[in-house]
C-alpha cells in the first residue's frame, strides 16, 4: 500500500456519494411509478391488446429494380403473381382448412406440412407462403371461399419474369428465398433489411446487385379480429422499389452469342476493350431462370444441381481450361520483351520437337520451315514455341502471365470468379511435392500442361492487347436508376494495370494476330471474307492425349475430344468488340469457336434489326446450324507429349 | 490467507441479492425459450455456477492485489478487444465473439470491469485540489476511457459503448471536475451530438428517431417497444404466471430472452413480481454505494462507486428501454438477461464488492 492515502481519506468524496443516492432513489421512483402506470392504470387496454394479439405487422416486399441492357431493352422485370399464404395462428378448423385447400388450389396436405414444419420458430402470426402464382381460377376459388376459411390469405406478389429465358440465364442469375446462412451472415448490419421468407438474388446479377435491386420492403401495422380479419390499419408504410440497373450488355450480341452456342457446351464472353464493358456472357448448357422462380420441388433442384454438364456453372468465370494456342501469344509477347527473340529471328519450325527422350510433335504433320515470330503465331506453330518458351523458361512465363491477367481474378462483379493457374516450380513442389521438369516448360509455353485460365481472363488480356496494353476490371453496369427513372450512379472503366510493354511489341503481336485471319497459312483465314478486320487466334485445348494424328473429330468419343477457342477482336486497327468462345469438346478452334465469335461480332459491329423478347416458355428461336463454309478444318493440335 | 474475522464480515446482503436476482433470470430464460431452445437456459445455469465458483476466490484475496494489477488486466482486455475486431466471431452484423474451444467469449463485457479497474487505480493516485480535477488531470482518465469506448462503438455495439460514458462521467463526477471545466466540457459534448449523429449506422439511428417519435418506426422498434408495453402492461397486478406468458414465448418481443427479459418477466409475475425485482436492485445498488462509503481507501472506494454505477446504468437503462422510457439500445439487465460474459462480469463484480465490504474494517 502507497503512502498517501493515509491522508487523503476517501472522505473527502464522501458527500457526493449521498449526492449519487438520491439520484439513485429518484431513477428507482420514476421506474416503479412506470411499472404501476403500464401495469395498473393501463393493464386492461395492454391484456385485450395481448388476448387477441391483434396488432400484427404485414410485410410488403418491395418491387424490384428491372435489369436493362445497354440500349434500353429489358431483361429482367417484374409482374403480379398470387400467393396462397396461411396464418397459423388464425386457423380454427385445421382439418377443414386442409381440405378445402386441397380441393380449391391443389395444394396437398403433405405439402401444408412441410411448409409449416419449416416455418416453425417463426412467430405464429406471421404468414407462411403455402403455394406461389396461382392460376386465376384457383385464386377465384380461394377468394370465393375465404371467409370459411380464417387464417387463409390471397396477396399479390411481385414475380420475377426474364424475358429471354435460358438466353441470359448466367448472366441474370436466379433469385430465391433467403436462407438462414444468408440472413444471418449475408448482411453487416445489425437491423436485418431482411426477414425469413425474402427473396433474395442468388446468382449472377441477381446476386451482383442485389443491393441496388432490392429496394426497401415497406409493411402495416394492423390490427385484426380475433378471426384475423382487419379491423383497422394503424400505419402503413409503402414499399419503395429497388433501383434499375442498366447493364453494359448488348442484348443482340448476347443473343447471337447464345444462339451460336445451341446444342453445344461453352462459353462465349464479348467486351468492348477500349473499356472492359462487358458486351455478352453465354454460358451453355443453360437452364430456364423463369422454373426457378417460385422455388421449385426438392427433386427438380436436385436434378439440376446434378446434372452432369453443371448446368449451374458459369463457364465464363467458373470454367477453368488449358489455353492452348491462344497463349503463344504470351509466350512470344515474354520472349520479345526479354531479347530472346526479336521480330526478325528465324528459328526452325519442323514437324516435331526432340528434348530430352520426349519427342514433342507439331499439330502440321510436314512442320512450317524456317519462319519469324509473326508466321509463327499466323500458323500456331508449336515447334516455334517449344524451343522459344524453352528459352524464356518457366520463371519468365509465369511473370508475363502474371502480368496479362492471368491466375488472378479479373475483379468482374459476380462471385464465385476463379482464379485460374499460372504454374511455378515453387507451386508444384508445394502442391505435388515434386520438382519442375524441364519438359513441363515445353507444354506451358504452348499454353497445355498446368496452364489453366476462364475463358473471361483470357478475353481481358486479348483486350489489352486490342486497345494498347490496359488491363480493365471487367464492367457490368452501365449506370443505375432510381426508379423515378433518375441516374444516380453512372460507372466509368475501372483501370485493373498497365501493362508494362513496349509499343513494339505489342505491334508485333497486333499484326500477326491480323495475319492469323488475313494471311494465307492463318488458321481462322476463313472469316476474312466476312470484312470485318478480324484479329484473333485459334486454339485447341487437349482433352486427352492422342497417340495418332486424328483428322475426323467425329470418330473420338465426345467426352476425349479437345475443347475448341478462339478470341480475338475487331475491327484490328480500331477495336470495338472482343469476344472469346470456348467450345467444350468442339474440337478444332477455327471451326467450333471461330464462328461462333463472328455471329457475335456481326451482330455488334452490323446492328441487325430488333429483336423482340419470346414469349412464354418457348426458347429462343434456333440458330442457323452449322460454322459457316469453313475453308478447310484445320485447326492447330496443341504440343503432342 | 482467510481469516476467521473476515468470515464474519461476509457482506449477506449483496450475496443474497446477486444470488436471487440471478436466479429470477434462470428461471425467467427457461419461460421465455423452453419452447424453442430449451438448451439455453441450461447454459445459463452452467454459467452461473462457473461464475459462483470464480466468485470465491475474488471474494477471498486481498483488493489490493487488483490495485497491484489494474493497468495489466486493462491492457489484456483491449487486446482482446482489438482482436475480437480483427478476428472475431460476427453476429448480427456485430464483431463481439472471440471463441475459445467450446465457449464463444464476449470481451466488451470484460472490458468494462477492467476499465473500471484502471480507471480506479489512475485516479486513486491523483491528488485531487478541492475545486476538482484540472483539465490535465483529465487526459489520462479520458485516453482510458476513449480506447475501450472507440473500440467497443467500431464492433458496433451503441449500447456497451454508451455503458462505458455513462460509468466514466459517474466516476469523474463523484472524484469532482472543475466547475470552469465541467460548464464548457458539457457545453462542446451537446455541440458533439450532431456531430456524432452521422457517426451512427443506420438502424442506430431509426432507434433514436423512433424513441423520439414512436410512430416514425411502425415495423420496427417502434413495434418492438409497442409489443414490450404490451407484455408488461397485459401482466397487470399479479401476473399470468410462470411460463404462462404469450408475449415472449409467441415472439411478439424481440430479444426476450436477452434486451427484453424484463417484460416477459413482468408479464408472468406482474406488478407483484416487477417490484420485488426492482426493489432487489435498489438494495443493491444502494449498498454498493454503502460501500463505497465505507471504503478505507481512494481505490476501493472508486472500484466500489465504478461497479455501482456499472449495475445503476445497466438496470435503469435497460428497464427505462422496455417500459418505453427511454430509446431501444441494446443493454441487457443485469443478473437477468442471457448471456455468459455478460453474467460472469456481473457476478465478478459483485465478487469485488463483496470483497471491498468485508475489508472495510480491517486495517
Amino acid at each position: 500500500m502507497k503512502e498517501y492515502f493515509l491522508d487523503k481519506e476517501p472522505k473527502e468524496f464522501k458527500s457526493r456519494v449521498f449526492f449519487a443516492l438520491w439520484v439513485v432513489l429518484f431513477a428507482f421512483s420514476v421506474l416503479v411509478i412506470r411499472l404501476w402506470y403500464l401495469q395498473i392504470i393501463r393493464g386492461s387496454h395492454f391484456s385485450e391488446l395481448s388476448r387477441t394479439n391483434s396488432i400484427r405487422l404485414i410485410k410488403a416486399q418491395a418491387p424490384r429494380g428491372i435489369i436493362y441492357d445497354r440500349n434500353g431493352g429489358i431483361l429482367a422485370e417484374n409482374r403480379p403473381g398470387f400467393d396462397l399464404s396461411i396464418i397459423p395462428e388464425d386457423v380454427q378448423d385445421w382439418e377443414k382448412t386442409k381440405k378445402f385447400l386441397t380441393r380449391l388450389a391443389g395444394i396437398d396436405e403433405k405439402t401444408i406440412e412441410e411448409r409449416l414444419r419449416k416455418a416453425r420458430g417463426r412467430p405464429p402470426y406471421r404468414p407462411v407462403k403455402l403455394k406461389e402464382d396461382l392460376t386465376w381460377e384457383e385464386m377465384v376459388r380461394v377468394a370465393a371461399y375465404k371467409f370459411e376459411l380464417p387464417g387463409v390469405d390471397i396477396d399479390v406478389g411481385q414475380k420475377r419474369i426474364y424475358a429471354y429465358n435460358e438466353a441470359t440465364t448466367h448472366l441474370m442469375g436466379y433469385l430465391g428465398e433467403i436462407s438462414e446462412r444468408e440472413y444471418s451472415e449475408f448482411r453487416t448490419e445489425e437491423e436485418n433489411p431482411y426477414s425469413p421468407g425474402d427473396v433474395i438474388g442468388k446468382a449472377g446479377a441477381e446476386l451482383a446487385f442485389e443491393d441496388e435491386l432490392m429496394g426497401i420492403n415497406g409493411g402495416k401495422q394492423i390490427e385484426v379480429d380475433a378471426l384475423g380479419r382487419l379491423v383497422s390499419v394503424i400505419k402503413n408504410i409503402n414499399p419503395y422499389p429497388g433501383n434499375n440497373v442498366h447493364l453494359t450488355i448488348d442484348l443482340q450480341a448476347q443473343i447471337a452469342a447464345w444462339e451460336a452456342m445451341e446444342g453445344r457446351a461453352g462459353a462465349v464472353v464479348a467486351m468492348d476493350p477500349q473499356t472492359g464493358e462487358v458486351l455478352a456472357m453465354v454460358s451453355t448448357p443453360s437452364y430456364n431462370p423463369n422454373d426457378l422462380i417460385d422455388g421449385v420441388s426438392e427433386e427438380e433442384w436436385t436434378a439440376i444441381v446434378q446434372n452432369p454438364m453443371k448446368v449451374l456453372t458459369n463457364r465464363v468465370i467458373q470454367g477453368l481450361y488449358p489455353p492452348a494456342s491462344t497463349f503463344k501469344v504470351i509466350t512470344a509477347a515474354a520472349a520479345l520483351e526479354e531479347g530472346v527473340i526479336d521480330p526478325s529471328t528465324k528459328i526452325y519450325a519442323g514437324p516435331s520437337f526432340k528434348y530430352g527422350n520426349h519427342e514433342y510433335r507439331d499439330w502440321k504433320e510436314e512442320g512450317h520451315g524456317t519462319i519469324d515470330v509473326h508466321r509463327a503465331i499466323v500458323e500456331s506453330a508449336d515447334t516455334f514455341f517449344y524451343q522459344v518458351g524453352l528459352k524464356v523458361g518457366l520463371e519468365r512465363l509465369a511473370r508475363y502471365s502474371t502480368l496479362f491477367g492471368f491466375g488472378q481474378k479479373t475483379g468482374i462483379a459476380f462471385t464465385n470468379e476463379k482464379n485460374g493457374l499460372v504454374p511455378t516450380a515453387e507451386w508444384k513442389k508445394r502442391v505435388y511435392g515434386a520438382p519442375w521438369f524441364e519438359g513441363e516448360t515445353v507444354s506451358v509455353s504452348v499454353g497445355q500442361g498446368f496452364m489453366l485460365t476462364t475463358p473471361l481472363q483470357l478475353l481481358n488480356a486479348y483486350s489489352a492487347i486490342a486497345n494498347g496494353g490496359t488491363l480493365y476490371v471487367p464492367q457490368l453496369v452501365g449506370s443505375v436508376d432510381a426508379p423515378e427513372g433518375v441516374a444516380i450512379r453512372k460507372f466509368t472503366p475501372v483501370e485493373k494495370r498497365r501493362i508494362d510493354i513496349s509499343g513494339k511489341t505489342l505491334a508485333v503481336l497486333k499484326d500477326a494476330l491480323r495475319g492469323v485471319v488475313a494471311e494465307d497459312g492463318g488458321t481462322a483465314r476463313f472469316l476474312n471474307s466476312y470484312g470485318l478486320d478480324i484479329a484473333g487466334k485459334t486454339g485447341t485445348a487437349q482433352v486427352m492425349r492422342m497417340r495418332e494424328r486424328i483428322k475426323n473429330v467425329n470418330s473420338i468419343p465426345y467426352k476425349f475430344r479437345d475443347h475448341g477457342w478462339f478470341v480475338g477482336y475487331a475491327p484490328s486497327d480500331d477495336p470495338k468488340i472482343a469476344v472469346v468462345v470456348l467450345v467444350e469438346h468442339g474440337g478444332f478452334g477455327a471451326s467450333s469457336a471461330a464462328p461462333v465469335a463472328l455471329k457475335v461480332m456481326q451482330a455488334y459491329l452490323e446492328k441487325k434489326p430488333e429483336i423482340t423478347p419470346q414469349d412464354g416458355s418457348s426458347g429462343p428461336v434456333a440458330a442457323e446450324k452449322g460454322p459457316p463454309a469453313a475453308g478447310k478444318n484445320d485447326g492447330d493440335g496443341g504440343g503432342d507429349l | 490467507m482467510i481469516e476467521k474475522r473476515l468470515l464474519a464480515q461476509i457482506d449477506w446482503i449483496l450475496i443474497s441479492t446477486t444470488l436471487v436476482l440471478a436466479l429470477v433470470g434462470i428461471a425467467s430464460i427457461y419461460s421465455a425459450t423452453y419452447l424453442e431452445e430449451p438448451s439455453l437456459y441450461q447454459r445459463q445455469t452452467y454459467w452461473l455456477l462457473i461464475g459462483a465458483a470464480i466468485m470465491l476466490p475474488v471474494v477471498i484475496v486481498d483488493y489490493s492485489i487488483l490495485d497491484r494489477f489494474a493497468y495489466v488486466i486493462y491492457a489484456a482486455s483491449i487486446l482482446t478487444l482489438i482482436f475480437a475486431l480483427i478476428f472475431g466471431r460476427t453476429v448480427g452484423g456485430a464483431q463481439r465473439w472471440i471463441s475459445i474451444g467450446f465457449v464463444s467469449i464476449q470481451p466488451s463485457e470484460f472490458a468494462k470491469l477492467s476499465f473500471i479497474l484502471a480507471l480506479s487505480k489512475h485516479l486513486s493516485t491523483k491528488d485531487v485540489s478541492r475545486k476538482g480535477l484540472g483539465l490535465e488531470q483529465l487526459i489520462v482518465p479520458s485516453a482510458l476511457f476513449v480506447i475501450p469506448f472507440l473500440l467497443v462503438a467500431k464492433q458496433p455495439d451503441l449500447g456497451t459503448a454508451l455503458i462505458f460514458f455513462f460509468v466514466f462521467v459517474s466516476m469523474i463526477l463523484v472524484v469532482k471536475i472543475k466547475t470552469k471545466i465541467l460548464v464548457p466540457s458539457a457545453a462542446a459534448f451537446l455541440a458533439m451530438i450532431p456531430i456524432g449523429w452521422r457517426f451512427l449506422k443506420v438502424y442506430q439511428r431509426a432507434r433514436l428517431i423512433s424513441f423520439i417519435d414512436p410512430t416514425a418506426d411502425p415495423l420496427g422498434s417502434g413495434y418492438h417497444i409497442l409489443q414490450s408495453k404490451i407484455a408488461i402492461g397485459s401482466g397487470r397486478f399479479f401476473g399470468k404466471g410462470f411460463t404462462q406468458g404469450t408475449q415472449g414465448s409467441h415472439l411478439f418481443l424481440p430479444a426476450h430472452h436477452t434486451d427484453f427479459i424484463f417484460p416477459t418477466f413482468a408479464e408472468e409475475w406482474g406488478f407483484a413480481g416487477g417490484i420485488v425485482v426492482l426493489a432487489l436492485f435498489c438494495i443493491l445498488i444502494t449498498r454498493g454505494l454503502g460501500v463505497a462509503a465505507a471504503g478505507k481507501d481512494r481505490f476501493s472506494f472508486l472500484l466500489a462507486i465504478g461497479i455501482t454505477a456499472l449495475f445503476f446504468w445497466h438496470m435503469a437503462i435497460n428497464a427505462g428501454m422496455v417500459m418505453g422510457l427511454l430509446p431501444v439500445v441494446g443493454v441487457p439487465m443485469p443478473f437477468l438477461s442471457y448471456g455468459g460474459s455478460f453474467l460472469l462480469t456481473m457476478l465478478l463484480s459483485s465478487a469485488i464488492l463483496m470483497n471491498i465490504s468485508m475489508r472495510r474494517y480491517i486495517f
